[in-house]
């Protein structure tokens, strides 16, 4: 197993390396430069300042340069300055990490078990009015723009009902500690996490219902049943577990996609995550910025494929770590 | 009639006098939503709005402006220009102290005009005026000018000349000092905390110069970057004020009819935001007068004000806002007329050829307002194509001169040898620049008229030469003018005196206090 994880760590490097390469030059492609948008925003714009701007970021060096420049420093873990906050982006990123990732994570556990536990009920009463109707509700959260979602819950949980706090991360000013805050910050997550989480439920809901379906036809489910094993047996320890493949495997898929829908959540309820800092960089081509959450985000992903390839050896031992 | 004016005197009096008795309590805290969050906080090395909105709490200039322009004494208590209109003497106020304690002196002047000739582009145009600086004691400063300069006084506010102190700058890297990200000022309110992508907040400085002053306890900036969720976070009584431009304007009349909810659209007197529409005037259809003229015939400002900008601004009659010094509405007019826009364009031999419009990415109210400009030219035979980009997109495009109708909006800064000449004068010809003279209009005679203006005296000469440029440029349509835009600011009614001099929400909240 540790030569499996140590060969996937050194392919991961690889890729990232990739990664930084291929989106050095893609966020270059983009028109405009941090040096005209700082201008823009100084209400200024004279040659000296332009000129000034891009000599202080390193913008006037050729493109190869500064390449390698930014290789070197991710080489030994700097991720570099950010031109437009005059702050190193390391820093940047780890003041805002922890959120996304209590975010991303809490959405994620709220899909996969909503998502597996509506599946399999779909499964078990496949065919019938239960089954239509989480069909239904799982259709509707898929289809409907996160950003939709999140406005509406805001219309009807804080505007209407005035039940859950409408953005941020905790409430300003409040000053609490301990339990008092913990529960505070919940509160706070309960909508950013649900609208963010019922998109993908929708996804995990239909997969492990179709795949259970299949798997329930299949030959070793009858054994199972000739053994004379009870339906909850049965259903839990050879379909389930067999059926859950594919849904792991479009969960580690999702890690990245999850990251992309916490931008849009993250900016309609002001949650102070990573998301947010990208979409703000990206307008503000803050290039170092940009690609060093890129380069996190990768990471991210790098890392939950790992977890997602040693999860199925848990969920079906036959596969090897070696394929 | 005399009779009339003074019944009207006794009424205005009768009505004024519970406002005036009304005494300021203290105490309190604010919530204000800040819109996009600043980039740091260090006022003399990051200009953008945001900053300034934040940071006129805790910096200060020498001098604030009232709304109709006229200084007001601030870290200089008094100030005197010689006859020649070339020595500028302030008295700066004693007794004034950095946050940390340390006191502010002539010094602290100096030091600040070098870091902002570095880093404050703004500032460094303004002070390439001023032959030398001189501090005789701890509490004058005299600047030398190297001509008259007429909007001389007006350049001293807090987002254009803050004062930074020495101690703590001098020697240091100033890219890199720790006080940028824990700014130290002489302002009312104090740094305590910045949560990012939360919220910034200040406290109280218990040894403010101004006896009294400030009222108000704590500020809280909040966070907000959804312009929907800014309007929900104002409607659940979570923040108390939203500054000019923090909502979409659609939403405006809604928040306006919310119960105990003021709505002004003062403090914008200084920055006077004018929008206009940069025409290339060197390539193409544009670069014919007739036509540029004809733009300004074919476009329905007023619908433009009453129904995207819900009523608020006025529509422009030339180069200058209405707002700031030397303006003159005898000018040529442009109402809305497409017979005669079409007639232009026959006369101008107009073909149909492709137009591109770059709309503005500043969000819906700017899209809306897009759309409606190229109906409005599409009316009257233009054949237009938008470009969809955002905000960086856009200036470099600008920049690059890669367009041929684009939508801008500018501050003007009270003066037009500040904000209104930058744009029409041929010196200010630069590719690869934004905000400049990017339509590329050339006029020799504008040149000198602008030139002239700035270094004439009295104030009579200026106003002489500013109205024949005002005349020249409606005549040559170099661009075309839209609104003189005003964004309201929304308050709860119980905050007072938030607005109190033109520079408004941007000049700090020390009068500000809270009726609770």
């Amino acid at each position: 197993m540790l030569s499996f994880v140590a060969q996937r760590v050194v392919k991961g490097v690889i890729v990232l390396l990739a990664i930084v390469v291929l989106n050095f030059f893609l966020i270059r492609l983009a028109p405009g430069d941090p040096a005209i948008v700082m201008a823009g925003e100084a209400g200024a714009s004279d040659q000296v300042f332009v000129k000034q701007l891009r000599e202080k970021f390193g913008l006037d060096k050729p493109l190869p340069e500064q390449l390698f420049i930014y290789v070197k420093g991710v080489a030994t873990l700097d991720l570099g300055f950010s031109f437009r906050q005059q702050a190193p982006v390391a820093k940047l990123i780890g003041e805002r990490l922890p959120a996304t990732l209590l975010l991303t994570l809490t959405a994620f556990a709220i899909s996969l078990t909503l998502g597996i536990l509506f599946g399999t009920f779909a499964a078990r009463f496949a065919g019938t009015f239960l089954d239509t109707g989480i069909t239904i509700f799982a259709l509707i959260f898929y289809a409907m723009p996160i950003f939709w979602v999140a406005l509406m819950g805001i219309l009807l949980f804080s505007v209407t009902m005035d039940w859950l706090p409408s953005f941020g991360y905790e409430t300003v000013g409040a000053n609490l500690t301990g339990l008092a805050h913990a529960v505070d910050v919940a509160k706070h997550l309960i909508m950013p996490a649900m609208t963010l989480g019922l998109f993908f439920m929708a996804t995990y809901t239909r997969m492990t219902r179709a795949s259970m379906l299949e798997v329930k036809r299949l030959d070793f489910v009858k054994t199972a049943r000739a053994k004379g094993l009870s339906d909850a047996v049965i259903q839990r320890r050879h379909v389930l577990r067999n059926a859950l493949l594919p849904v792991v495997t479009l969960a580690g898929v999702h890690s990245g996609t999850l990251i992309g829908g916490a931008v849009i959540t993250e900016t309609v309820f002001a949650w102070p995550g990573i998301g947010r800092l990208m979409y703000d960089a990206l307008l503000q081509r803050d290039y170092n910025l940009l690609l060093g959450v890129f380069v996190i985000c990768s990471a991210m992903v790098l890392i939950f494929n790992l977890i997602t390839d040693l999860v199925y050896r848990l969920v079906d031992p036959r596969i090897e770590y070696a394929t | 009639m005399p009779k009339r004016v003074l019944l009207g005197l006794l009424l205005a009096c009768g009505l004024t006098a519970p406002a005036l008795a009304q005494e300021p309590k203290t105490g309190g805290v604010i919530n204000a939503v800040i819109q996009p969050e600043p980039p740091g906080l260090m006022l003399a090395q990051v200009q953008n709005g945001p900053t300034q909105m934040v940071s006129g709490n805790i910096f200060e200039g020498l001098l604030r402006y009232s709304p109709k322009l006229e200084p007001l004494p601030e870290l200089a208590e008094s100030w005197s220009v010689s006859e020649d209109a070339k020595i500028y003497t302030f008295k700066l106020k004693k007794g004034v102290t950095w946050h940390d304690g340390k006191p502010f002196t002539a010094a602290d002047v100096l030091f600040s005009m070098e870091m902002l000739k570095q880093t404050h582009a703004r500032a460094r145009t303004n002070l390439a005026q001023v032959d030398k600086i001189e501090t005789p004691d701890d509490y004058t400063v005299v600047f030398t000018l190297k001509q008259p300069f007429g909007p001389f006084l007006g350049i001293f506010e807090v987002g254009s000349m803050p004062m930074v102190p020495k101690h703590l700058y001098e020697g240091t890297d100033w890219k890199t000092n720790p006080y940028n990200n824990a700014p130290v000022g002489t302002g009312p309110f104090m740094f305590k905390e910045w949560q990012k992508g939360s919220f910034i907040r200040l406290v109280k400085n218990p040894n403010y110069h101004e006896k009294g002053k400030p009222y108000l306890d704590e500020i809280y900036w909040q966070i907000i970057p959804d312009a929907a969720a800014r309007s929900v976070a104002y409607e659940t009584g979570k923040v108390d004020v939203l500054p000019g431009g923090s909502v979409e304007n659609f939403d405006v009349p809604r928040l306006s009819k919310l119960k105990d909810t003021c709505v002004t659209g003062a403090g914008w007197e200084f920055f006077s935001p004018l929008s206009w529409l940069w025409l290339n005037n060197r390539q193409g259809p544009l670069a014919d007068k007739r036509v540029r003229q004809a733009v300004m015939y074919a476009i329905d400002r007023d619908f433009a004000k009453d129904v995207i900008w819900n009523g608020l601004g006025k529509v422009a009659t030339g180069p200058s806002a209405s707002t700031i010094k030397y303006y003159t509405d005898d000018v040529k007019k442009y109402p809305y007329d497409p017979a005669k826009a079409k007639a232009l364009l026959k006369e101008a031999g107009y073909k149909g050829e492709k137009i591109r419009l770059l709309p503005l990415a500043y969000g819906e109210t700017w899209q809306r307002w897009g759309e409606a400009v190229k109906q409005n030219l599409q009316d009257v035979g233009m054949t237009i194509e938008t470009i969809a980009t955002d905000v960086a997109g856009g200036n470099q495009k600008i920049g690059d001169w890669d367009y041929d109708i684009a939508f801008t909006y500018l501050y003007q800064y009270g003066d037009p040898a500040l904000g209104v000449g930058r744009n029409y004068i041929s010196s200010n010809i630069a590719k690869g620049q934004v905000f400049n003279n990017v339509e590329g209009y050339s006029n020799p005679e504008i040149d000198k008229l602008f030139a002239d203006g700035a270094t004439a005296t009295p104030d009579s000469k200026r106003k002489e030469i500013y109205d024949k440029a005002q005349k020249i440029l409606v005549e040559d349509v170099p661009v075309a003018w839209m609104l003189e835009l005003q964004f309201p600011t929304i308050t709860r009614c119980k905050v007072k005196n938030l607005i109190t001099t033109g520079i408004g929400v941007n000049d700090g909240f020390k009068d500000a206090w809270l009726d609770k």
